[in-house]
């Protein structure tokens, strides 16, 4: 309307005829520009180069938007598995681009574009608390002003949920990556066991006692799983007198996913003894391989 | 009156401390109960596979038509499975039963193998029959002396918590029946060993480390390569240990502390590093999957690694996990794999794990596959939708090295990976991908 006016007003003068033109043309153009830099600037993931195996926020909005647009058939839980790794490879495919699996700058900015994300939604259907619900985006105002108005309104109720509202910590996923061949709970199982035996070791000697117990599970004088060899009766004092039941630390759960990963400073060992307790004469007659910490590892 | 009151609640707190007691008493005795009964159908099941086993074999042995073997001898596999698994819940750790779990682990193994095979084009051997007839023999021994030792229990009342008592009260009190029984056994099953060589049977498949290239290298040297290596201070002080005699590869463990524990594992010959690990505390993530991605490339390239890719990665809270396979002419090599953690808060490289690499990695000249693509695709299974293919060489069952197409296929949302023979066409290996699990910590 107010253009319209405007080149009505200055129709009566053809001199500026011109002027006005070009004004109308500049505000269009500058306008159509601020529109596609608006589209482009859509918060639509952070700078990074997502891939396969990579856990978080970008995950969670790729599997969002390949799933918005009929690519990726799965549950979005920011973990990013093979099913999202196809659904990538498949939208590259389908726009031309180079299939590498990667979202790199290219492919993110054609999916920007390609797709819609309503974070609040995904996030409404990934988690059940409302407050993971509002997802952490603090660029929008709108959602900050919620925000505080419900901490306020915690406040009163509860002094502590609101601290742990304004240090948000980093995404949670309701999805982890766990080795190929384990689970969670296999290595919980044996973070106990290696805290339990092997409390007061270096960490390297915690790896290794993780180490031995997955050399047993491989070899074939012994039980075949994990809980089999961990609970043989008399293998582990820590199992025999409960200290594996104590709650372990991150640092014996870090040795165990070394260990789960593929490290294994023992040499192949499937024995270990602490040499100032160990009662049995025959432990002795194995052959060493190394010693670490307080305990002699042999085969 | 003072007197006879206190002499009342005496009595009253006497009577309910002895009931406490005798309550507690009793507790302890049925839990103990509990336990003797576990480790008693234990011991009977095992001695009752034995025989089971024993018969099995002969039965093996008095048949004829191929059709009926193979069911045979897959009970025979199971049967020995189930002996194993109860022998482990026996308190017998500390005793050396080694031998006979892995003569039940070999029948096992025997069994598995010939079940598995096509007996009507490939009939037992001569050789095999001559195996069984041994272990029908051995089975037959083994058996015998576990019925012996279980009537001996059942006569005496012997109790299992009694053996366990006494393995773990020093070894001297060896007198136990239970125990010198199944020392006889064990006795036993050590001649067997012997009567097999010459045969396939009971050998393992392990194939000797390749060789590592380099020279012979000293503790000095291997200090001096240390330094070198993490560019430490001439004056820091390392500890450096040289492997005993039961390592498969030579190797000293070096270690030392700078703000950071450092430890590494490198061979004698050569120097070679096969681990290499740094602890410390991680900070929060500031670098992406794919930056610690480029990190490990560049850290690869400076051990002088040419040629490797990528093959996986995986991310575990604030660490990358990325695993790297020797390739050559778009060959991909999996038995040469080196894995390496980084730490996504700075990008340092914490761990690296060059075992498989080093034990495996030879000149090796690259074949051609046989097989065309879309023959491979056409072998396997319809339902799936092969997404992706490569050229790459695994072991397969019997530990040799084979060029396959390495097929990543998916149905119904889950992917798998087929390695199908690129010479004649076997699908070698199968094996579904899976790789996350749902958040259990997570509050959601």
């Amino acid at each position: 309307m107010r253009e319209l006016k405007l080149t009505m007003n200055l129709r009566s003068t053809s001199k500026r005829k011109t002027a006005a033109l070009l004004m109308v043309l500049i505000s269009i153009v500058c306008l159509s520009i601020g529109i596609t830099s608006n589209s482009n600037n859509v918060q639509a993931f952070s700078p990074q180069v997502i891939q396969h195996g990579a856990v978080g926020e970008d995950v969670i909005e790729l599997q969002a938007r390949l799933k918005h647009i009929g690519f990726f058939h799965g549950k979005v839980d920011g973990v990013f598995g093979w099913s999202t790794y196809w659904a990538l490879r498949n939208f590259q495919y389908e726009f031309g681009m180079e299939i590498d699996g990667m979202a790199g700058a290219k492919t993110k900015e054609k999916l920007a574009k390609a797709t819609k994300y309503n974070e609040a939604e995904t996030k409404k259907q990934m988690y059940k608390t409302p407050q993971k619900q509002q997802g952490q985006s603090q660029t929008n105002q709108n959602n900050q002003g919620q925000q505080k108005q419900q901490q306020t309104n915690q406040n009163t109720q509860n002094k502590q949920q609101p601290q742990k509202q304004q240090q948000p910590k980093e995404t949670e996923t309701t999805a982890v990556n766990v080795p190929q061949g384990f689970s969670q709970n296999d290595i919980k199982l044996m973070a106990n066991a290696v805290y339990g035996e092997a409390r007061g070791e270096p960490y390297i000697g915690k790896v290794a006692v993780a180490a031995v117990i997955l050399n047993r599970v491989k070899s074939d004088t012994f039980p075949n799983t994990i809980s089999g060899v961990i609970f043989e009766p008399r293998a582990f004092t820590a199992v025999a007198d409960g200290q594996i039941w104590l709650e372990p630390d991150d640092e014996a759960e870090r040795a165990v996913l070394d260990a789960v990963n593929g490290t294994d400073p023992t040499g192949e060992a499937i024995y270990y003894f602490n040499p100032d307790t160990a009662t049995s004469p025959w432990i002795w007659s194995r052959q060493q391989v190394k010693k670490i910490g307080k305990h002699i590892f042999s085969i | 009156m003072i007197r006879t009151s206190i002499i009342a609640v005496l009595a009253v707190g006497l009577i309910g401390v002895g009931y406490w007691g005798y309550k507690e008493h009793e507790d302890k005795s049925s839990l103990l109960i509990h336990a003797e009964n576990n480790y008693q159908r234990s011991f009977h099941e095992l001695s009752y596979h034995m025989d089971m086993l024993h018969d099995n074999i002969g039965t093996s042995l008095a048949m004829n038509s191929d059709g009926k073997l193979s069911p045979q001898f897959v009970d025979i596999w199971k049967l020995t499975s189930q002996a194993n698994g109860n022998v482990s819940e026996l308190p017998l750790s500390l005793l050396p039963f080694q031998k006979t779990k892995k003569f039940l682990a070999d029948i096992g193994d025997f069994t598995y193998d010939t079940a598995v095979r096509n007996l009507d084009d490939d009939p037992l051997s001569d050789g095999e029959i001559e195996t069984l007839e041994k272990l029908y023999k051995q089975s037959g021994e083994l058996k015998d002396e576990l019925r012996s030792v279980q009537h001996q229990t059942l006569e005496d009342n012997l109790e299992w918590m009694d053996v366990e008592m006494a393995l773990a009260s020093e070894g001297d009190s060896d007198d136990t029946t239970l125990i010198d029984g199944f020392k006889t056994v064990e006795n036993k099953a050590d001649g067997f060993g012997e009567e097999y060589a010459g045969s396939s049977f009971g050998q393992s498949t392990d194939r000797q480390p390749a060789e590592l290239e380099g020279e012979w290298k000293n503790k000095r040297e291997i200090e001096q390569y240390t330094k070198k290596l993490f560019s430490l201070n001439k004056d820091t002080n390392l500890q450096i240990t040289k492997s005993g005699e039961g390592a498969t590869i030579p190797m000293f463990s070096v270690s030392y502390e700078d703000g950071k524990d450092v430890y590494m594992d490198i061979t004698q010959k050569g120097a070679h590093p096969v681990n290499i690990m740094v602890n410390r505390e991680l900070k929060d993530q500031k670098l992406s999957l794919n930056d610690g991605l480029l990190k490990a490339e560049k850290y690869l390239k400076s051990f002088d690694y040419k040629d490797m890719k990528a093959i996986q990665s995986q991310q575990f809270d604030n660490v990358g996990v990325f695993t790297f396979a020797y390739t050559k002419d778009d060959i991909r090599y999996m038995p040469d794999l080196v894995k390496i953690k980084v730490a996504l808060d700075n990008g340092e490289v914490i761990a690296f794990n060059g075992k498989e690499y080093l034990t495996n990695h030879q000149e090796r000249e690259t074949k051609e596959p046989s097989l065309t693509l879309d023959e491979a695709k056409d072998i396997i299974n319809d339902e799936l939708h092969v997404e992706e293919d490569h050229l790459a060489v695994i072991n397969n069952d019997v530990d040799e090295e084979v060029l396959t197409y390495e097929l990543y296929g998916t149905k119904n949302d889950e992917t798998y990976r087929v390695y199908i023979n690129a010479e004649n066409g076997d699908e070698e290996k199968v094996e579904k991908l899976s790789g996350k699990e749902t958040n259990f910590d997570a509050e959601l």
